[in-house]
């Protein structure tokens, strides 16, 4: 681990929904440009976790955190960070795909636009290039223009990439990203993980240990909101220190 | 056995029950038409359509009696697009701050108190009109009449907002959190994700509430009556004294008209084309909500 770049190092983390303590004391270093991949059971904490790296949590009223998340040096779960250029620099994809009820054009221009593209061209480009990288464009170039609905499950899911990669941000967040697609749709988002890597750093909850096993270089395992391991994908899933990981893993519980 | 028969003739009386209720309302809703339809006819075996339709003198009690229906068409149409001009904006404005930006307890004091207008007697709408607003206004504007058609779009647009407000708000909240979810993790504004995602996602349900509360500002009668006056004229002065539709079917219900007498038979002609217009707004509304409502999982 020592020898990685880090991109975002979380320290002494804490987080509660009102009175209910859902991540405690959590400390982590995420690898800049590696697929880190989050497992564990239902109601670990790793989406409450997941959430705090754009804030999304802040739309959530009731929810309070304490400790560092550091970006840039900067810590960003500080009151005075704009979360605006936070989540422009932190993109998310959700469990279900959520595009947005327009063309698929208008969903991958969105973010652009918000940022002050008004360019024609330039969005067009832009547009091209964000379906290219999230290996959509060859099946969705003819129908640009028809709503981005009429898409299947997983083309959505994959054009909710591209609407991410058009604010070209530095950090993906997947939070479980294939949990409501068919098998196939999630090899092809698992192989564009992989190639997404090179660029992005990216971080993906997940409940499916084998996609764990398959796409990421780092894996933590998270326990009644606490990191139990973390460690190269290999090593834990080869060799788990813990006993717990080794029950999860190995399907014991969970 | 005895018992499996039992339930099944209890379900079969439930669903009898439930179909005749059913029947009642189309039936009530035929007996209507079929009654304003053979009126109508009547009273058009003395005038013709075409003096009705186009005729811009509304006398039916003068000799010789008019029966052109643009004066009452104009002022019906002048109330309700003016009470839409207050009543849309207003409305729309205030489902988006109660359901995007406003805080729980706020809410729980703001939408109650906005649902409390619908609930108000439209004969009070009319005293408010005569004795409040219309003072007002004539202090603001000298030359306005007693009777005048401002203050009666005032009243039917505050009448009209809660219908806009709760009906719009519920269009808003119905979009799904997610939706917004993925506007906010763009780096979206508050402001960017309401007018660029939560709206357009909205658009069927805004619309519908739009289309329903010009329904029903073209169809109110007490305030208009009592605030508008009994003036048919062709204007777009909302200061001058004009007559709605629904104003004349009042007069002339509570007026010494005997029955069976053509300025009689005219409520009915008249209320035809309340209820054409009516039914036409309901139509276009099933349209746009058929036409524009977004599909989600």
């Amino acid at each position: 681990m020592n020898h990685e770049e880090i991109e975002i190092s979380v320290k002494n983390f804490n987080l509660w929904y009102a009175d209910n303590q859902a991540l405690k004391n959590i400390n982590l270093d995420i690898p800049r440009r590696k697929i880190t991949a989050l497992i564990g059971p239902s109601g670990c904490g790793k989406t409450s976790f997941i959430r705090c790296l754009n804030r999304m949590n802040d739309l959530i009223p009731t929810v309070r955190t304490e400790g560092e998340m550091l970006l840039n040096n900067e810590n960003i779960n500080h009151k005075d960070v704009d979360v605006v250029s936070l989540r422009k620099k932190v993109g998310m994809v959700f469990q279900k795909p959520n595009p947005f009820p327009s063309s698929v054009f208008e969903n991958v221009a969105y973010g652009p636009r918000i940022h002050g593209e008004k360019n024609k061209q330039q969005l067009a480009q832009i547009v091209e290039e964000s379906l290219k990288n999230a290996a959509l464009w060859d099946e969705v170039s003819d129908r640009i223009d028809r709503s981005a609905l009429s898409l299947s499950g997983g083309q959505q899911q994959r054009l909710c990439i591209a609407r991410t990669l058009a604010v070209q941000p530095d950090i993906i967040l997947l939070d479980e990203p294939c949990s409501a697609l068919d098998p196939i749709s999630t090899s092809k988002i698992e192989d564009l993980m992989v190639k997404l890597k090179e660029q992005y750093t990216i971080i993906i909850v997940t409940h499916n240990m084998q996609q764990a096993a398959r796409v990421s270089d780092y894996t933590a395992f998270f326990l009644h909101g606490k990191i139990i391991e973390f460690d190269e994908t290999k090593k834990l899933f080869k060799k788990p220190k813990e006993k717990s990981t080794e029950d999860y893993i190995t399907g014991r519980f969970g | 056995m005895a018992v499996h028969s039992y339930n099944n003739i209890k379900e079969k009386i439930i669903e009898r029950y439930l179909f005749v209720c059913a029947l009642i309302s189309i039936f009530v809703t035929i007996s209507i038409v079929l009654v304003l339809l053979s009126e109508t006819v009547s009273f058009f075996r003395d005038v013709s359509i075409i003096e009705f339709l186009t005729g811009t003198r509304w006398a039916p009690t003068y000799t010789p009696s008019h029966f052109g229906v643009l004066p009452l068409i104009n002022g019906t149409l002048l109330i309700a697009i003016g009470s839409s001009i207050i009543a849309l904006p207003v409305g729309l404005t205030s489902a988006i701050y109660l359901s995007e930006y406003a805080n729980e307890q706020t809410r729980g004091i703001v939408k109650p108190v906005i649902e409390m207008l619908a609930g108000i007697p439209t004969v009070v709408y009319g005293c408010f009109a005569v004795l409040f607003v219309t003072p007002i206004i004539r202090k603001l504007v000298p030359e306005t009449e007693i009777f005048n058609a401002a203050s009666a779009c005032i009243v039917v647009g505050i009448m009209i907002l809660p219908m806009v407000s709760s009906l719009s708000e519920d269009a808003i909240r119905s979009v799904p959190h997610t939706l917004r979810e993925g506007a906010y993790a763009l780096g979206a504004t508050k402001y960017e994700v309401t007018t660029r995602v939560v709206l357009p996602s909205a658009l069927s349900g805004i619309l519908a509430s739009f289309i329903l509360a010009i329904s029903r500002a073209i169809g109110e009668t007490m305030a208009v009556t009592l605030a508008a006056g009994a003036t048919p004229n062709i204007t777009l002065n909302i200061f001058e004294s004009i007559q709605t539709m629904t104003a004349y079917i009042v007069q002339v219900s509570l007026g010494d008209t005997p029955a069976g007498s053509i300025a009689y038979k005219s409520i009915f002609a008249i209320g035809m084309v309340l209820f054409l217009m009516t039914f036409g707004m309901n139509l276009i509304s099933q349209w746009i909500r058929s036409r524009y409502q977004e599909v989600y999982e």
